[in-house]
């Protein structure tokens, strides 16, 4: 979660990616750039020299770092990464997208959920109520290879009436961090 | 009982009662603040009612405010008053199946909004319920909860604040006028007509409305100095407050404080008269509730289950 936060706080200042829907209309998304680790981009960087290994296995020799989560029975890795193109993501008919595009990957076996994405409804937009908004990547909350959403730590609980009684007076102006 | 100099406006305001009233006693003269008193005092005592004040009249109040809050706090805090924008009623609405319980919502509100650390004022409380709970009992419901991580299993969490209601039973029973609704649906409180009666805090449904018992507590350093005269500039002992959707924010066009920190996306806010916002799409195509619907105080804050 922090990662991503700060990544796209990091977006605000590096400008924006305008990534499209490519399926159904062509509306235009205000997306933050992809949020993979610096260091493992470009992938064609090494892919270009790693043979393709089409059977799935567990992977030793690189990114043994990814738990894969993710409809794993029915899926491998290629279903989603382009075997040819590292540096692209592979839609079931086949096409290449760029990894800014990753919600229509993820759009066509969500399908309700990408609609109510589009809308604003699931997920999450940030920026003017009635203006430019910035929605959040699905990958920005989810893990493509584990998705399903991390358990956070609750902030502090709200203190109970007599808890508050307690605070002594001369403490006033300590905020509740201090206090503890 | 005005012997010393009132900085007070609260109590400027109870001083104009008993002034209202004395006067009619004949007897006008015994109850002013007549000694040491400053022209701010005499300012704040005799300020118009907010609707009546023209631009230029709430200029000088804003001035007049800034400089008292220079003094209080040492440092500058920016009072705006902008107004309604025109054709605009803003709507909240919040997904149930999203909300973790985190209650980031919770602390982003206080600072953005200036509530007191100590005493602890909080404008969103998060409820918590499990699942098979009867579980709109809200008077009942946990706002203690503390586990190591959330969501729990079986449970559920409610975040609770101000429903800006369309009828607002708490605007009705406030004697002074100093709570409305303004133009564009949010209902407000001048901190400075407040005469801390809290009528408004027993007849509000929603347990929206919070009391400063005693002087606000906020670090010097923690406040936000940009700030609305009906929102979160710094407030009285003996004042009522609440959530005003941030006015200070949604009125240029920003979200909500709570809007823009919640990790879930669960919270979203909009424009309930434009039909291609995020507020509308919810209302149309999803299942929506508001609490305590059957008072028929209209809430504009929806709930939803968007799964
Ligand atoms: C540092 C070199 C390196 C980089 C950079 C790199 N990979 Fe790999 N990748 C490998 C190696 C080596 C393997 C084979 C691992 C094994 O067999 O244990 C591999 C395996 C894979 C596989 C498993 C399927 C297959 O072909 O064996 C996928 C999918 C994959 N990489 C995707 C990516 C993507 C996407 C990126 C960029 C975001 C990337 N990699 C960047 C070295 C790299
Ligand atoms: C459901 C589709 C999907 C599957 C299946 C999938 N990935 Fe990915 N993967 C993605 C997406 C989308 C991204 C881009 C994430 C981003 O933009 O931050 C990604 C990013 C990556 C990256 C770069 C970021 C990182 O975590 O290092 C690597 C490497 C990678 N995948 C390897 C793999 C391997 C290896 C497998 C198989 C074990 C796999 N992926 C399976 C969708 C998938
Ligand atoms: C090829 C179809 C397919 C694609 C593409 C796909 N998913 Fe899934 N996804 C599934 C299936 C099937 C499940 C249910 C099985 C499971 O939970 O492992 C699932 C489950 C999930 C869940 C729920 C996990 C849980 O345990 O609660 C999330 C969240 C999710 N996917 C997000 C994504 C995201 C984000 C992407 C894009 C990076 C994506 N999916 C791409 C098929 C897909
Ligand atoms: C702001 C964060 C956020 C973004 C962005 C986001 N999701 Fe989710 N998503 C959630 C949360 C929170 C849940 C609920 C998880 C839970 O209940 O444990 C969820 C649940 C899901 C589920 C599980 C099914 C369900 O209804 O609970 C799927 C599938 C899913 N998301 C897919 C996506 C896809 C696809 C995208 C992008 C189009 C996306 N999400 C974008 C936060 C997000």
């Amino acid at each position: 979660m922090k990662k991503n936060i700060i990544i796209v706080l990091l977006s605000i200042f590096t400008g924006f990616v305008f990534a499209t829907d490519t399926i159904g209309e062509t509306k235009e998304f205000f997306v933050p750039p992809p949020a993979y680790p610096e260091r493992v981009f470009p992938c064609t960087r090494c892919h270009d020299n790693v043979p393709i290994k089409v059977q799935e296995r567990i992977l030793t020799m690189n990114h043994a770092d990814i738990v894969f989560d993710h409809a794993e029975e029915q899926r491998w890795c290629l279903d989603c990464h382009d075997a040819k193109n590292r540096n692209k993501l592979k839609m079931i008919n086949g096409n290449k997208i760029d990894f800014d595009g990753s919600y229509n990957l993820c759009g066509q076996c969500h399908g309700t959920i990408f609609r109510d994405w589009k809308q604003g409804v699931h997920g999450k937009r940030i920026g003017m109520w009635n203006g430019k908004k910035l929605n959040r990547l699905c990958i920005n909350c989810h893990n493509p290879h584990q998705p399903a959403f991390k358990p956070l730590e609750p902030q502090d609980r709200p203190l109970k009436p007599l808890e508050a009684n307690l605070t002594p007076k001369k403490k006033a102006g300590i905020n509740d961090q201090e206090r503890k | 009982m005005t012997k010393k100099e009132n900085n007070e406006p609260g109590k400027a305001m109870i001083d104009r009662r008993l002034f209202l009233k004395s006067t009619a006693l004949g007897l006008a003269g015994t109850a002013l603040p007549l000694k040491k008193a400053r022209a701010s005092i005499w300012n704040s005592f005799f300020q118009e009612h907010f609707s009546e004040m023209d631009d230029g009249e709430i200029k000088k109040v804003l001035e007049r405010l800034e400089q008292e809050n220079q003094k209080k706090y040492g440092r500058n805090i920016d009072i705006r008053a902008d107004k309604p924008i025109e054709g605009v009623k803003f709507a909240y609405a919040l997904d149930l199946s999203r909300c973790v319980g985190c209650r980031k919502c919770v602390y982003a509100c206080v600072s953005e909004n200036n509530q007191s650390r100590n005493p602890q004022i909080h404008w969103i409380s998060v409820l918590k319920f499990k699942k098979d709970d009867k579980w709109i009992d809200l008077e009942n419901a946990d706002r203690y909860y503390d586990p190591n991580l959330v969501p729990e299993d079986d449970s559920f969490y409610m975040p609770v604040q101000c429903q800006q209601c369309e009828d607002p039973p708490c605007v009705k029973v406030c004697p002074t006028q100093a709570t409305w609704k303004e133009k564009d649906g949010i209902i407000v409180v001048d901190y400075n007509w407040c005469i801390g009666c809290r009528y408004c805090m027993a007849a509000c449904p929603y347990g929206a409305r919070h009391f400063n018992w005693s002087k606000p507590g906020i670090p010097k350093d923690e406040i936000n100095p940009n700030t609305h005269y009906l929102g979160n500039r710094p407030r009285y002992k003996g004042v009522v407050e609440k959530c005003t959707f941030c006015v200070q924010r949604t009125r240029v066009g920003k979200y909500p404080a709570c809007v823009e920190v919640c990790p879930v996306g669960a919270r979203k806010f909009g424009d309930l008269l434009d039909p291609d916002s995020e507020i509308r799409y919810i209302i149309e195509n999803k299942r929506v509730f508001r609490l305590k619907e059957d008072l028929n105080t209209i809430p504009k804050f929806y709930y939803f289950f968007a799964t």
